[in-house]
């Protein structure tokens, strides 16, 4: 319906306007006869108020949240601790008194009046923050020149106080001042220049959470700063404190255990992708943090060669080495490439033109003894079969090449190469020849230890692969569970279908790998009566070739990646020495892990393993915690004879080991080892 | 009667004194946030200046009759983006009030001013100016009042109550009698006083801003708190002011948000009564002005258009200033082109534009 052009001739009456005029001229009168009772006549008033009766805000601290590990043994405490600031806006002359307070607080003059220049650009009202974590006396110094030194301020404050020696440092990070980039950053915007921020670590991801919120004290002050009394005061709301799934038992033998070696260690649960140690070497102190960091020890921390601040375990990206082998196997076995494959190794063979090595003769071999012998001759002809594409397929599936979606910051992605990413990267057609090398995890693929443990662990568990977290989603508010989530994409939790003979073939070659036999590779790591597989790896380094100097920048970097049992595993560990020699030796590192981890289980189940008795003899077991303590409420003795197996003597069992071998693939012991033995007697509840 | 159109018929006097308000808009923007976070605003404020001068421009050549033709299509289109905000829409602040669409922020409250504006002139010169029966007067009342109370619910006071003052200058010069208005100011105060209390319509924080400024000291950390300031920093201005970048208020912290809803107590503390005085003077030679061309306007339509936006600066004008001097609760509504936001200075600028539009057409029929 177009606009009525008849109306087009009238106009509003020019009364009416000239009322709006008149409106609006009483309306300018009436703001203006405001301005004028408030700037003339109350200006004196308001003048006196802007001078006197200034509100100071002085910020009340809240406490951060604390970290317990996973069977709340504390990790991340807070102590009380003075700080000390310099208000400018009270300072007449800094100079005269800088030396009185350089004096009072044990500081270095010069020192002080370079953190002053520091500062000069700030806005006014900033105080400066001179001394963090003072002392007693000189509190007492303070409160003593309240009236010389008006300038001075201390204000309480909770401080992180972090493990000793980097324990787990990687993992927790540190808190600092948030930095001038980051107040620019959207999630920032409600920070303040000043703020104690997270860092690194679980304290960045989950600084949301643990920060809390500051409240205030509004002190009234004269125009000298001088505190004539105050409002109120806003308490601080302290930070949620969090549960984290790290157990410290298992995070304090990983660490032991990888010792000086620079590398990284991660212990996960593969079932549910809870990290139960994550360690990375060379450590750093955070507690160096919290109290403002000189800078001398910063700059030798991001100087340092072996980059003590980074997280290996998860950005640390390296060739997998054999460990790739797995992969391979996965991807052989699923496009039924793997099972018919015999391959007839003579320390090597010849692919494209080129002769490529391998460490032994193994004679003619198939998949079943190419895993556990970690034969290159037989992985370079299954490479070759299967194609660069098809390779980069199965390892993408396996979670190669994606970030794994761990809540912790800067995880890094890895790299797989494919045809498609060398027309990408490089704009040529993908050499074949190199598809050899990528066999054996050489060439140009990149994966991160986190990357490893979880695509290994996973084809174990049958293709069921999980997002890695260190922090129990449960506890989290639901909306910031999500923002966790978001935040941190990655290939998460995600299952690949495997055929039944790819997950046994696999996982049976896995822990061939760690029994004794003719060139096992992992038979050091060899646990009797314990479940255990894994794969080792020695990755050349770029320009090393065959070298093996340990600890030479050009040795191979050695990694190993365990599970116990081989089969859908509840403890999965990877480690990486850099320039560590042989995977090997990687490998007894992380059998002290595992054994940490089953002596654990073991005790929390009141069967430690005493000292070796035979392997074949019946055992022991003592009456006085397998009689009454283990057996089900409100049933008789007599309906436990008759229910449990074993046969009971005065109080004594007897325990005959069993002969013939089943695979329990859900328990931890499946095998007939003599440990097997040990396991508490649970008298099963009769159901008619 | 001309036939052609021609920018020397654009009001370049009414520029003027819009670019000088713009000019001490940014001057101030960069003195009150000189040492804030926000350092650096004046320069965008510029570009959000220069962006709106564009829109200006560009709006002003279409013929507001064919606007005024598509005019219900467009209040559709943005009453479904009213609708869908609740549903789709992205939340900052305790909020939701935009839509994004791509990387940018679309607010449709802000956008539905400038509709309603339009819509209402339409609705009114369409009526011709006679006497209003109850039933037109009502379906005014609809075409205002449900987009107001889908704004009051995301929730957004301030901009929803702007939306008061077109409805109010499209009934009185549309042409609605005393008998008519009494009755509906005397129902209106009733209504509120419902609202009021049922507590339904209003969240506890809004009415406390609300009725904060009738004792300040009662809330001396929220809304009373952020007035006391303002006080204090307008009153220690005095006649003169502080001087550029020297009011302690305003450098000191004191003063909430200075470049935005505050700008005008950072005004008064720097520059004084004088400074004050000068701007409220070029408001009202802008409204002036502006009603002039109303008055020369070629049609009905024209007139109310401009009017509908006089309505819109002045209701702004006066609650933001009223606000900082303590006649006026704590709303959050911009200061036109004072106030730094992106789109609070396009708004003011499309509105503008609108008035050229009717302007540089008084002589084409």
């Amino acid at each position: 319906m177009p606009i009525d052009r008849i109306n087009r001739d009238e106009k509003l009456p020019a009364l009416k306007l000239v009322a709006v005029q008149y409106g609006i001229l009483l309306m300018m009168l009436a703001l203006l006869s405001g301005l004028w009772r408030l700037q003339v006549l109350g200006a004196e008033n308001y003048r006196l108020q802007a001078e006197q009766n200034r509100i100071r805000k002085v910020p009340v601290l809240a406490a951060r949240g604390k970290l317990f590990d996973r069977e709340n043994h504390l990790l991340v405490d807070n102590y009380p601790s003075v700080s000390c600031f310099l208000l400018r806006e009270q300072i007449r002359n800094a100079d005269i008194d800088l030396p009185l307070i350089a004096k009072g607080l044990n500081l270095d003059l010069e020192q002080l009046q370079a953190t002053l220049r520091r500062y000069k650009t700030a806005p006014g009202y900033q105080p400066i923050p001179i001394k963090q974590d003072i002392s007693a006396d000189e509190t007492a110094f303070i409160e003593a020149h309240r009236n010389e030194l008006p300038e001075l301020e201390t204000i309480d404050e909770e401080r992180r106080l972090y493990p000793r020696d980097g324990f787990a440092s990687h993992l927790i990070g540190y808190v600092g001042e948030i930095s001038e980039e980051d107040l620019n950053l959207p999630r920032f915007a409600y920070n303040e220049p000043g703020d104690v921020v997270g860092k690194a670590g679980v304290e960045e991801t989950y600084d949301p959470l643990l920060r809390g919120e500051d409240g205030s004290r509004d002190v009234i002050v004269d125009s000298h700063g001088r505190e004539v009394g105050y409002l109120r005061t806003q308490h601080a709301t302290p930070g949620q404190d969090l549960k984290l799934t790290l157990d410290i038992d298992i995070q304090r033998a990983a660490e032991l255990a990888l010792g000086a070696a620079n590398g990284a260690v991660v212990a996960m649960d593969p079932r549910n992708g809870e990290i139960l140690a994550l360690v990375s070497h060379p450590s750093y102190d955070p507690n160096a943090f919290s109290v403002r960091i000189n800078r001398t020890d910063w700059n030798n921390l991001i100087t340092n060669p072996n980059h003590p601040l980074m997280n290996k375990a998860i950005q640390d990206q390296l060739a997998p080495g054999s460990t790739f082998k797995i992969i391979m196997s996965a991807a052989g076995m699923q496009e039924g490439v793997a099972q018919t494959l015999r391959v007839n190794c003579a320390g090597g063979g010849s692919f494209y033109g080129r002769f490529f090595k391998c460490d032994h003769h193994h004679g003619s071999i198939d998949i079943h003894e190419a895993i556990p012998m970690s034969c290159d001759t037989y992985f370079y002809t299954l490479a070759q079969r299967l194609g660069i594409d098809t390779i980069a397929k199965w390892a993408t599936n396996f979670g190669i090449s994606q970030k794994t979606g761990i809540d912790l910051p800067d995880e890094k992605a890895g790299l797989m190469p494919s045809t498609q990413w060398e027309m990408k990267n490089f704009h040529q057609k993908y050499y074949a020849g190199n598809t050899i090398s990528v066999g054996i995890g050489q060439g140009e693929t990149q994966v991160t230890p986190m990357q490893l443990l979880r695509a290994l662990s996973g084809i174990a568990s049958n293709g069921h692969l999980v997002r890695p977290h260190v922090v129990d989603s449960n506890q989290l508010p639901a909306q910031f569970r999500q923002t966790v989530l978001d935040n941190f994409p990655g290939s998460g939790d995600r299952d690949v279908p495997l055929q039944p003979d790819t997950w046994m073939t696999i996982t049976d070659g896995m822990a061939a790998a760690t029994t004794p036999g003719l060139y096992h590779t992992a038979e050091a790591a060899h646990i009797e009566g314990v479940d255990f597989a894994g794969k080792t790896g020695t990755a050349q380094v770029v320009g090393g070739g065959d070298t093996h100097t340990k600890g030479g920048s050009h040795t191979p970097n050695a990694w190993f990646v365990g599970m116990v049992p081989r089969r859908n595993p509840e403890f999965a560990v990877v480690v990486l020495q850099e320039h560590g020699d042989w995977g090997s030796g990687s490998a007894l590192i992380a059998q002290k892990i595992v054994l940490a981890y089953v002596n654990k289980k073991r005790k929390a189940e009141g069967n430690l393993q005493p000292d070796r008795a035979g392997a074949d003899k019946p055992v022991e077991v003592g009456a006085i915690w397998s009689e009454s303590s283990t057996r089900p409420r409100g049933q008789s003795q007599k309906d436990a004879a008759r229910s449990a197996p074993e046969a009971l003597h005065a109080g004594h069992f007897f325990v005959q080991p069993d002969p013939t071998p089943k695979v329990v693939a859900s328990s931890l012991f499946p095998w007939p080892g003599w440990f097997t033995h040990y396991q508490p007697l649970r008298f099963k509840e009769k159901h008619p | 009667m001309r036939r052609f159109l021609s920018f020397r018929d654009f009001d370049w006097f009414l520029l003027g004194l819009v670019l000088l308000l713009c000019t001490i808009s940014v001057l101030e923007i960069y003195s009150a946030t000189l040492h804030t976070k926000y350092i650096g605003f004046h320069t965008k404020q510029i570009f959000w200046i220069l962006g709106g001068l564009a829109a200006m421009f560009l709006f002003s050549k279409i013929d507001y009759h064919k606007l005024l033709d598509f005019v219900p299509w467009i209040y559709g289109v943005f009453f479904f983006a009213l609708l869908a905000v609740p549903v789709i829409g992205h939340k900052a602040l305790g909020a939701r009030r935009w839509i994004k669409i791509g990387p940018m922020l679309f607010q449709p409250s802000e956008w539905f001013k400038l509709v309603l504006i339009l819509a209402v002139a339409r609705y009114f010169a369409n009526l011709g100016g006679r006497n209003l029966t109850w039933k037109e007067i009502f379906k005014a009342f609809a075409m205002v009042g449900i987009p107001m109370l889908l704004v009051l619910k995301q929730p957004d006071l301030g901009t929803s109550l702007t939306y008061l003052p077109i409805l109010v200058a499209g009934l009185f010069l549309g042409g609605i009698n005393l008998r008519q208005s009494l009755i509906l100011i005397v129902a209106g105060l009733v209504l509120i006083g419902g609202a009021w209390s049922s507590g339904k319509l209003l969240k506890p924080y809004q009415k406390a801003r609300l009725t904060s400024f009738i004792d300040p000291n009662n809330d001396p950390k929220g809304a009373g708190y952020q007035l006391k300031q303002s006080l204090i920093a307008v009153g220690s201005g005095g006649i003169w002011g502080k001087g550029a970048a020297k009011g302690t208020q305003t450098q000191g912290d004191f003063l909430p948000i200075p470049h935005a809803d505050f700008i005008f107590a950072a005004l008064g503390e720097e520059h004084g009564f004088v400074g004050a005085f000068f701007v409220l003077l070029l408001y009202f030679s802008i409204l002036m002005r502006l009603i002039q061309n109303a008055q020369t306007a070629a049609d009905l339509s024209g007139s109310l258009v401009i009017m509908g936006a006089v309505a819109v600066l002045t209701f702004q004008i006066a609650v933001n200033v009223g606000m900082v001097i303590g006649f006026m609760p704590v709303t959050g509504i911009p200061l036109p082109l004072m106030s730094y936001g992106g789109s609070s200075v396009l708004f003011t600028f499309l509105a503008l534009g609108a008035a050229m539009n009717v302007r540089m057409r008084r002589f084409v029929n």
